[in-house]
């Protein structure tokens, strides 16, 4: 094994909480990051199952506590998701589910347990409570309104719609109480969007670091961007790795990166930059405070550093093979692999949740691993992931993913990109490990419209309502 | 104006930005700047709720991770001022010498926190009192905000009496208060001392305390409440004593058995167990058995020597990567000799400052510090672990167990060979 063992029997995270509580926001983000540090995940959005089971949303009737059949389709709704959190979580390699409802009674909390009692899971809730009337109203306006519930309303209605709704739940909501009914029980309450949380006896490390995460992260509007360090003279003899500085044409790119930072008249951007030359360089052109990561330094590699691709072939043509068979898992002799980058990256994700508007000027290998993490791209993507010199990325979180704009600074630069290789084999992977940190792409548990291609995605942005469209990992944890 | 020139540090090997030939000052270089403005941590509790654990537990751990920390405990102000403590009454609430004595105490404390912070370089300034009522906090909040400091409270809560009474047998009986009394009558005069407490004690609350930042630690840590978490420091510390437990177990940090390179006097590489180290490993499967461990987890780098010698211990073990020994870059696999010769500037830089020197391409003691932090968190979390590691990554372990300064790790010794057991017991 490598690493800790993140988890040893899996988990079942149960969300708790009025409608428009941003259950469904922390379930997407927390299956992302879960996913990104290597830890199977899916979420199971029980409205989903009700959309699939009743073809037409009608009005906030369906969910009145009197209207009998409506409830025996929500509760079958939820034994079905259940079902399939089940089957996620034995036999297809799944460590975490994401239980995603109201389940705001104790009833039904209780069943929860039970089933995950027989079936030899961990449970640990999640719950939001959140009292303040414009957080409400944002959220409702956010994800709402843009619900396949509501597409022929207008925003009036669905709004007046949705509060019905919540109103349906607020008579039998019980929160969790773990100063008594609830004391045995693994549970964080989160308390008006982050201002307070309440934690009860976390079983283990994987609990541990959830909860960390939900302390870190916020809703506050802002922007991330990402960009390389300016085309530096390695870049332009070919070689990968060193410690080179700016070449002209890099010169010119960290003054274009100036300009552009000022334009975009950001409020207190914070910068960073790794302890390689090339990036310093550039951040210096920004007449800006910068902090340097060695955490952010680009991937090692080993015995190959500062040598061109062509030289890798000749003298060590067996790791050269090796890389394009699984360039994910591959880790340069003396060096690094990708899974290595993200392991050590992940505290600079978890201070880039923390922060608010952020400059990241990075590495190739290292950006790709970050914009993995945002776009929430599986291991096999990741290391293909295009991240050219002289382009920055604009990210910005909306509905439950991340709008992302690339922006190139019109200065030529050499492309240092490689595509995946067509004849490279995709079979049993003698490299991959088993517990390690393998990111994967969060599952897609409904039919949604494919981007197949990152530069689409990128075209059809503007036009996207919400959720970031994902694809399916083909290559299965453990594989 | 045209970009600034850079110029590596010779030491560090980071590249510093330089204007008119003189260092000009941009940033934070190790990663985030951990604290802007520096920040007072503000105990709360009663006596024996664990409160000056935490802060010698937390000021170890800030103090390891680089941010110079200092713990001022006002109970130690007293025993300076009152040379002889006689008994629970000098606590009473009615008792006027003692509130004026007990409160000219904290404020000599917090002189000396506003010295440490503000004119000795001092990040974190822990005050460990029970500063049970809101009065007093209020005042220290004051103090805080006049000095432009963050103020952070942790509150430890505990109704259990079985841990009440630990605690008192395991750090009070041997309190300097008590040292001419029997322990029955240290415990009497203890829990008569609590008493005076408990009256006019004001716990942390939901509402009146809602825009204060804090943690409050319920039952040693079987619940959390935490409210506004300011910033990254913050963040850090709650998430540390939020791993940390008291339950009694064994840290085993060792090295791998004797390897091929360390024969031939040569650092780093990846070369496996030499004969004796192969032996090694054999006698420490041995000990391993002989110390009847409940539930040991085995912890190794991802080199082959210390795999090796777990292999021999014929249990599970963990792999981690971050238990790998110190890059020393192009100095890879030399000896001291070649190094001497072949790089005799970087041989002497190395004794200026072992601590914040990096090997050309490779890393410091200051990085591996960085490296190992998630693996000190892992083990706070856990019971009883073996770890076999190597002699630089060991330094780093133990000198976070045992408090060592940057300036000592480096020199620490860690010979092959030799398992160190670590128990922890009292306030260490």
């Amino acid at each position: 094994a490598c690493g800790p063992q993140l988890a040893n029997s899996p988990t079942v995270i149960v969300m708790v909480g009025l409608p428009a509580r941003g259950k469904t926001y922390i379930s997407k983000k927390l299956t992302r990051y879960l996913n990104w540090i290597g830890v199977p995940t899916k979420v199971f959005n029980v409205g989903e199952y009700r959309r699939e089971a009743v073809k037409h949303y009608s009005s906030y009737d369906f969910f009145r506590p009197d209207n009998e059949e409506a409830m025996k389709v929500r509760r079958q709704c939820a034994l079905a998701a259940l079902r399939d959190v089940k089957l996620y979580l034995t036999e297809e390699a799944g460590q975490i589910a994401v239980f995603d409802a109201t389940n705001t009674t104790r009833e039904r909390r209780g069943m929860i347990l039970n089933f995950a009692k027989e079936n030899g899971f961990k449970v640990f809730f999640i719950e939001s409570v959140c009292n303040d009337p414009t957080v409400v109203a944002t959220n409702v306006m956010e994800v709402k309104l843009s619900s396949p519930d509501y597409r022929d309303c207008n925003s009036t209605d669905a709004m007046e719609d949705f509060m019905k709704r919540i109103n349906c739940y607020q008579a039998s909501y019980q929160p969790l109480d773990p100063d008594n009914y609830d004391r045995e029980l693994s549970l964080i309450k989160v308390i008006d969007v982050g201002r307070r949380f309440l934690v009860n006896r976390v079983q283990d490390h994987i609990q541990s670091r959830i909860v960390y995460y939900l302390m870190n992260i916020h809703v506050q509007p802002r922007t991330i961007y990402l960009c390389r360090h300016g085309e530096s003279d390695f870049n332009l003899k070919g070689r990968i790795g060193g410690d080179s500085g700016l070449s002209n044409r890099g010169k010119k790119f960290a003054l274009a990166l100036n300009k552009f930072v000022e334009e975009q008249n950001l409020k207190d951007l914070k910068v960073w930059t790794s302890q390689l030359k090339r990036t310093i360089q550039t951040a210096e052109a920004l007449q800006l405070p910068y902090e340097q990561w060695k955490a952010l330094n680009e991937i090692d590699a080993g015995v190959c550093e500062e040598m061109t691709y062509e030289e890798i072939r000749e003298q060590h043509p067996e790791e050269f093979a090796l890389r394009d068979q699984d360039k994910y898992y591959y880790r340069y002799p003396s060096g690094e692999s990708y899974q290595d980058l993200v392991q050590r990256l992940e505290p600079v994700i978890m201070e880039l949740e923390r922060q608010e508007n952020v400059l990241v000027i990075c590495h190739q290998a290292v950006m790709r691993c970050l914009l993995a993490y945002f776009l929430d791209k599986s291991a096999d993507e990741m290391p293909y992931l295009k991240c050219p010199l002289h382009t920055v990325l604009k990210l910005t979180p909306v509905a439950y993913g991340c709008r992302v704009e690339s922006i190139s600074l019109n200065i030529e630069a050499v492309n240092t990109h490689r595509e995946r290789p067509e004849e490279a084999k995709k079979g049993p992977n003698p490299l991959m490990r088993r517990n390690s940190v393998t990111p994967l792409a969060s599952p897609e548990p409904t039919k949604k419209p494919r981007i197949n291609s990152f530069e689409e995605h990128v075209a059809v942005s503007s036009a996207l309502p919400g959720c970031v469209p994902q694809e399916v990992s083909t290559q299965l944890p453990g594989q | 104006s045209p970009a600034r020139e850079l110029t590596q540090n010779p030491l560090q090997k980071t590249w510093e930005p330089y204007d008119n030939g003189l260092p000009a000052g941009h940033s934070a270089q190790r990663g985030v700047c951990m604290t802007n403005c520096p920040t007072l941590i503000v105990m709360v509790g009663l006596p024996a709720r664990g409160k000056t654990y935490i802060s010698k537990k937390l000021t170890r751990y800030l103090n390891w991770i680089g941010v110079p920390t200092k713990e001022f405990n006002v109970g130690q102000y007293r025993r300076d001022l009152v040379k002889k403590y006689k008994s629970f009454e000098f606590f009473l609430p009615d008792n006027e010498e003692g509130l004026k004595i007990r409160k000219q105490c904290a404020l000599a404390a917090l002189n000396d926190v506003r010295q440490y912070l503000s004119e000795e370089n001092g990040h974190v300034a822990v005050f460990d009192a029970t500063n049970t009522t809101r009065e007093r906090r209020e005042t220290i909040y004051k103090f805080g905000e006049e000095n432009g400091y963050k103020t952070f409270f942790v509150e430890s809560v505990c109704v259990d009496p079985e841990v009440i009474a630990a605690n008192i047998v395991q750090v009070k009986l041997g309190s300097p208060d008590y040292v001419d009394c029997s322990n029955d009558e240290a415990t009497e005069d203890f829990m008569k001392r609590i008493e005076c407490y408990k009256n006019s004690y004001e716990t942390l609350d939901e509402t009146l305390d809602k825009d204060l930042s804090y943690i409050k630690i319920m039952d040693v840590g079987r619940s959390y409440l935490v409210n506004r978490v300011m910033d990254h420091i913050q963040s850090r510390i709650v998430y540390y004593l939020m791993n940390i437990h008291v339950t009694p177990r064994s840290i085993y940090l060792c090295r791998h058995g004797e390897s091929e390179l360390n024969l031939k006097g040569r650092i780093g590489g990846d070369p496996g167990l030499s004969i004796r180290g192969k032996e090694f490993a054999k006698s420490l499967a041995q000990f391993i058995n002989e110390q009847n461990i409940k539930d040991l987890k085995v912890w190794t780098s991802q080199m082959k020597r210390t795999i090796q010698t777990a292999e021999a211990l014929g249990v599970p073990y963990e792999q981690w990567k971050v238990l790998n020994e110190i890059d020393a870059g192009v100095c890879e696999e030399m000896t001291y000799e070649e190094i001497q010769e072949n790089y005799p500037l970087e041989f002497a830089l190395r004794d200026q400052d072992k601590y914040r020197y990096r090997y050309p391409k490779g890393e410091s003691y200051e990085d591996l510090v960085q490296r190992l932090e998630p693996v000190i968190m892992e083990l706070e979390r856990q019971e009883n672990v073996l770890v076999i590691c190597h002699q630089a990554v060991m330094r780093c372990l133990l000198a976070y167990f045992l408090d060592k300064p940057a300036e000592q790790l480096p020199y620490l010794k860690c010979p092959l060979h030799t398992v160190l057991k670590l128990t922890p017991v009292a306030y260490g």
